[in-house]
């Protein structure tokens, strides 16, 4: 058997995997997966959160992406960073560079566990402020100087492919070599606020071939997290990596309150597999219906008579959902063409099934920029009163 | 490193900062320096690789592995690869 076809039907536990440590972010990026915003009440308390490390540590799992929400705004976050690596399961985070100060930036550049993954839109302010909101550019520019003046190499710039920074590719690539940085691009999905700005931000087919050109050309040395296998559909030179998607298989999201879900991309009832205060991670990622029904077989509907489907196996789960395709059949960037046929006949698509959107402001700005959010007394941003 | 480069009469050891999860095919190997994944396809080289420690060069780890001469190449061309992703070091670093 090959090593895709092992990782199809399985792992006893996950290679790594996503854990949102909390929904509390101090910005409102328009195309947020997890629609975050406001600090769920419920979030895991530091205790619940080492046991769950314990956990981890007794699956080996090799180390969890934590994300959030912004999980840096958590007051203990650098006691769990510690705890983890303390036992063995390393940590990449992702961050706007909020709290990455010059102190911070020494500190983690002295750990081999931690990994420093700084988020970042667009190659210019304009490109990426559009997206994740004013003042955000120069917060995470200055971040990765701190990283760079304390020795940190190869922390990651992790982008969100849009129609607006496709042509940015090559300048990209110049501000992570600039700061001894590795490029880490990803597909944009319609989860979370997504799911109203797709339309908007999803690339334009030309897009995506100039993107999976680029990829085939420079693909050695940029991380992908495995999220493009749909371009393998073009066929004409190796995207690296499995292209596979590990969903439920190898890979799994843990959410602020415990949730346990098949992707990051699928925060939805649909995909949600149990909770780890119930039964514990072990239980929920070997037992659940869900996960057991996604290591089997999946049928490729009407995609299996293309002859592209063996290498892109129809897609990403999460684009079909949340566009109202079938899960079944193509993915909505078919590289075919497949997919905006099958969308045209789509007359509704499931709403996400949480929102932490910060309140009182405009529904999803697209075309303008953000307000800062209100400083109120009771505001439950944790970052209330904060200014750059 | 090139396969013919890698010297299997060499004494070698795993790098300190990998973690091995045996799995059925093998193992998934891990090194939180250069956060790199491996594979490794077969429950023999996971012994190989478990036991370089062991033994005076990588060809006696093979032999007490029960690799026999044949594949030999083979799990050189692993070895190979695995060090050259620093997995695995040579012994006199």
């Amino acid at each position: 058997m090959s090593l895709v076809d092992e990782f199809q039907y399985g792992l006893d536990a996950p290679i790594c995997l996503t854990w949102e440590l909390t929904y509390a972010c101090n910005l409102s990026c328009v195309h947020c997966l997890s629609s975050s915003g406001r600090r769920d009440p419920r979030e895991l308390s530091t205790a619940e959160c080492k046991a769950l490390i314990d956990e981890f540590e007794r699956m080996q799992v090799f180390y969890v992406n934590i994300g959030g929400g912004e999980p840096t705004v958590r007051p203990d976050f650098w006691e769990l960073v510690d705890y983890a690596t303390e036992h063995h399961v390393g940590v990449k985070f992702s961050t706007n560079g909020v709290k990455i100060t010059p102190e911070v930036a020494r500190r983690l550049a002295g750990s081999d566990y931690v990994d420093v993954q700084i988020s970042l839109d667009g190659a210019t302010a304009e490109v990426n402020d559009h997206v994740r909101g004013p003042g955000s550019y120069d917060t995470a520019i200055r971040a990765m100087e701190h990283l760079a003046d304390a020795g940190f190499e190869n922390f990651k710039i992790s982008v969100v492919m849009t129609r607006h920074n496709v042509g940015q590719l090559d300048e990209f690539k110049a501000i992570a070599d600039r700061y001894n940085a590795q490029l880490r691009i990803t597909r944009l999905r319609p989860s979370g606020r997504g799911a109203d700005t797709w339309d908007e931000l999803h690339p334009t087919a030309a897009q995506q071939r100039e993107l999976y050109d680029w990829l085939v050309a420079h693909g050695e040395n940029v991380l992908t997290g495995d999220s493009f296998f749909h371009l393998a559909g073009y066929g004409e030179g190796d995207l690296p990596g499995l292209n596979l998607c590990g969903a439920g298989r190898v890979v799994c999201l843990v959410d602020p309150v415990g949730d346990v879900y098949a992707c990051p991309f699928a925060i939805h009832d649909t995909f949600l597999a149990g909770n780890v205060r119930d039964a514990g991670f072990t239980s929920v990622w070997r037992e659940s219906e869900l996960f057991t029904s996604l290591r089997s077989p999946q049928g490729g509907g009407a995609c299996e008579s293309c002859s592209a489907f063996d290498a892109c196996r129809g897609g990403c789960m999460a684009a079909k959902f949340f566009t109202g395709l079938p899960l079944d059949g193509p993915d909505p960037e078919c590289v075919r063409g497949h997919g905006e046929l099958a969308l045209a006949g789509v007359t509704s698509a499931p709403k996400p099934s949480l929102d932490h959107s910060h309140r009182k402001r405009k529904p999803v700005p697209v075309t303008i920029g953000m307000r800062r959010p209100p400083d109120r007394a009771c505001d439950e941003n944790p970052l209330a009163g904060f200014r750059n | 490193m090139s396969t013919e480069s890698f010297d299997l009469d060499a004494g070698w050891r795993l790098d300190e900062r990998v973690s091995i999860r045996p799995e059925r095919f093998g193992a998934l190997l891990y090194h939180f320096g250069t956060r790199r994944l491996s594979f490794l396809k077969s429950p023999a080289l996971l012994t190989v690789v478990r036991s370089l420690a062991e033994h005076p060069t990588a060809r006696a780890a093979c032999a007490g592995a029960g690799v026999e001469p044949p594949e030999l190449p083979r799990y050189r061309a692993a070895l190979a690869a695995l060090a050259a992703s620093r997995m695995i070091q040579p012994r006199s670093l």
